[in-house]
């Protein structure tokens, strides 16, 4: 084999590992949404954020609009504070958009579902969400129940 | 009784044998890599005997066993509704376990036992003296690229298993069964993480990448030089080098994965 | 024989042994330099292994070889391969390398030893194909060859250094009539028009002794025999008088060692009684 043709076939290779690679990197891990920042910061405070995860997906209406990028505990108000990050497409938030924190099918992960209000100004970015909803957690759901009995 | 126990001894001390010539081997193969880098070209013939003949075997068997994950996985997660996570099953499979395990024992099975062909014809066919008796290093001139290509084209060859068998899954998942495909990738890339799950996957590819062609060369260049010692130690190289990536694989998951 | 400026390869007391199976016994020999020597014996007597002593590929477990005055046991690796760079060695079955053809198998050494330009490598390599009369076979691969050009074609490349000696192993083996009056001829012009020593070994008689200035014989680990072909055929030794004349039987029986031929007949009946 001429060396030409060595080196085109060895190429083809290489590119194909890029391309991988890329495939690994951009689209099956989260490798560009962490060095994304391309959107805005809206935090959140929960009661109790169940086992929501950092880089857990936001939606609104079931679409995807940008991911919890922080969880920490706030030890003023004894609360969970999430903070979100929306992405650029999605700007227009009211600013009274409740956030709620649901779980995919019956034991599918956390995700945070964004109900939109009514009002006309929306989010900017370092905004805080007024409304939000716990994670239902089991336990205590079925503890409820059994008092309310 | 005394026989059986003399034999057992002799089979074990042989063993022992054979595992100090192979990392004497080993560490002679690295003190030639130095050359081998600078004569590029010779690396370069190498990427091209074990990688780019290697990739149509990894193409297709990554393209099936992604189809496979999927339809299994959706078979099990549609019991609990939660097909959507089927993405996330696929790629963890395929970028932690699969990817590099099934990569590994192809590459043993097809490049590691056209290594250990070659070399062993080599030998027996008096090439490997020959080079010698001018002067080449065998080391250098031929086990060191050799080395050298099979530790890089292993991970290459994995990363592009997983990235085909995530496809094929796509495939199934979503064309076939109907799964979300938003769903399908965006659980997918909020759940696999480049560093803790594409990385250590890599991480394995490259041990297996390392130890195979390790095998596959050593078992050419210490066979007995007849075409039955050549046959016979490519059969040895396809049995160790499987067992090693199996054995290597558990030992790398609970130092890696068990964080 | 002693003479140093005369002899370029002295073997002293040499031994060698692969695992518990002693080869060589204390073997003395020397080869003259620019003379053309045949070591004949027996198959299994290690004249290979010789070889590769000679070459450093193997190390004497006792006793000392000297190459053009060098110890080659004792030569570092750097000082071993400058020395191998003189020395060509033309093995049984050639030893080219089977992913290149003639030409490239040819400039092979020239490629790897020196950084001599494309040009003069191409008219380097075509004057040695021309002198083995290979020069129309350069763009055939090693396997298209037959065995005796696959010698020719080894020869050219171990000729393409200017080796100061080029060792044959069992060059004649397996030839037809014609290719061995080639390798023959070779041999002899080779030596001649270089001025280079050869160092043959061989079991095929008649050949080694045409072309050979000295001949040394070995048998069971040892010389029994050496000097010109001439002063060989008149030896007294009943051994080499054997091997000379390929007698079955005499000092090397025809029979290997075993029990008694009659009792040995017997024996299976005894078994059968007992």
């Amino acid at each position: 084999m001429n060396v030409r043709t060595l080196e085109t076939l060895v190429g083809f290779f290489m590119l194909l590992f890029f391309i991988a690679m890329f495939i690994l990197a951009m689209k099956v891990s989260n490798l560009a949404s962490l060095t994304g920042g391309s959107g805005y910061e809206v935090t959140a405070y929960f009661e109790n954020i169940g086992g929501l995860k950092p880089r857990a997906p936001v939606s609104a209406s079931g679409v995807r609009v940008g991911q919890v990028s922080k969880i920490e505990y706030d030890a003023e108000t004894f609360q969970a504070k999430v903070t979100l990050n929306i992405d650029n497409d999605y700007q227009e938030f009211p600013i009274d958009t409740s956030a709620s924190i649901y779980t995919a099918g019956l034991l599918g992960e956390q995700y945070i579902g964004l109900d939109p209000g009514g009002e006309e100004e929306y989010l900017a970015d370092g905004d805080e969400f007024e409304l939000t909803q716990s994670a239902l957690v089991l336990e205590r759901l079925i503890g409820r129940v059994l008092v309310n009995q | 009784m005394l026989n059986s126990v003399r034999l057992l001894g002799a089979r074990t001390l042989e063993s022992v044998q054979a595992l100090g010539r192979a990392h004497v081997f080993l560490a002679q193969t690295l003190i030639g890599m130095g050359s081998a880098v600078r004569r590029f070209s010779l690396v370069m013939q190498q990427l091209h005997a074990s990688g780019v003949k290697t990739l149509s075997i990894i193409l297709v068997s990554g393209l099936f066993v992604g189809m496979v994950l999927a339809l299994q996985g959706y078979n099990t997660l549609v019991q609990f509704g939660a097909e959507e996570s089927l993405g996330v099953v696929v790629a963890l499979t395929l970028v932690r376990e699969l990817g590099p395990v099934v990569t590994g024992l192809l590459f043993a099975g097809r490049a590691g036992s056209a290594l250990t062909a070659e070399i062993g014809l080599m030998k027996s066919t008096e090439q490997l003296s020959g080079l010698e008796m001018m002067a080449i290093d065998p080391f250098q001139r031929i086990f060191a690229p050799r080395l050298l290509a099979g530790f890089l084209s292993l991970p290459m060859l994995a990363a592009m298993f997983s990235a085909v068998g995530v496809l094929g899954g796509h495939l199934v998942g979503v064309e076939l069964l109907g799964v979300d495909v938003g769903a399908y990738w965006s659980q997918m890339q909020s759940a696999v993480s480049f560093s803790s799950d594409v990385l250590t996957g890599l991480i394995k590819a490259v041990v297996f990448g390392l130890v195979v062609t390790w095998i596959a060369i050593f078992e050419g260049a210490d066979c007995v030089p007849t075409p039955e010692g050549v046959a016979s130690a490519t059969t040895r190289t396809v049995v160790k080098s499987s067992l090693a990536v199996l054995g290597l694989d558990f030992l790398l998951t609970a130092v890696m994965f068990s964080v | 024989m002693s003479d140093p400026h005369s002899t370029l390869v002295k073997i002293r007391d040499l031994h060698f042994s692969r695992g518990s199976k002693a080869i060589f016994k204390g073997l003395n020999a020397d080869i003259p330099r620019g003379k053309i020597t045949t070591i004949l014996g027996p198959s299994g007597t290690g004249k290979t292994t010789l070889l590769k002593l000679i070459g450093g590929q193997e190390k004497p477990s006792a006793g000392q070889i000297d190459v053009d005055g060098l110890h080659v046991a004792a030569l570092s690796r750097r000082d071993l391969y400058s020395l191998r760079k003189r020395m060509g060695m033309l093995f049984q079955s050639g030893a080219l390398l089977t992913d290149l053809n003639v030409f490239d198998n040819v400039a092979f050494p020239l490629r790897e030893h020196t950084k001599l330009p494309e040009s003069l490598i191409h008219k380097l390599v075509l004057m040695r194909l021309h002198a083995v009369g290979l020069r129309g076979a350069r763009d055939l691969m090693p396997a298209e060859l037959s065995g005796g050009m696959a010698r020719r074609a080894a020869l050219a490349r171990a000729l393409v250094m200017d080796p100061m000696m080029i060792m044959y192993d069992e060059p004649f083996t397996g030839q037809d009539p014609i290719s061995m009056g080639v390798l023959l001829e070779l041999i002899r012009t080779v030596n001649q028009a270089l001025g280079l020593t050869s160092l043959i070994v061989s079991h095929d008689l008649g050949e080694s002794l045409s072309i050979s200035d000295h001949v040394i014989v070995i048998s069971e680990g040892k010389v029994v025999e050496s000097g010109s072909p001439e002063a060989l055929q008149n030896s007294e030794s009943a051994w080499v008088q054997q091997f000379l004349n390929g007698r079955p039987d005499g000092p090397v029986p025809f029979q290997l060692s075993a029990p008694d031929y009659a009792a040995d007949l017997a024996s299976h009946e005894e078994r059968l009684d007992a």
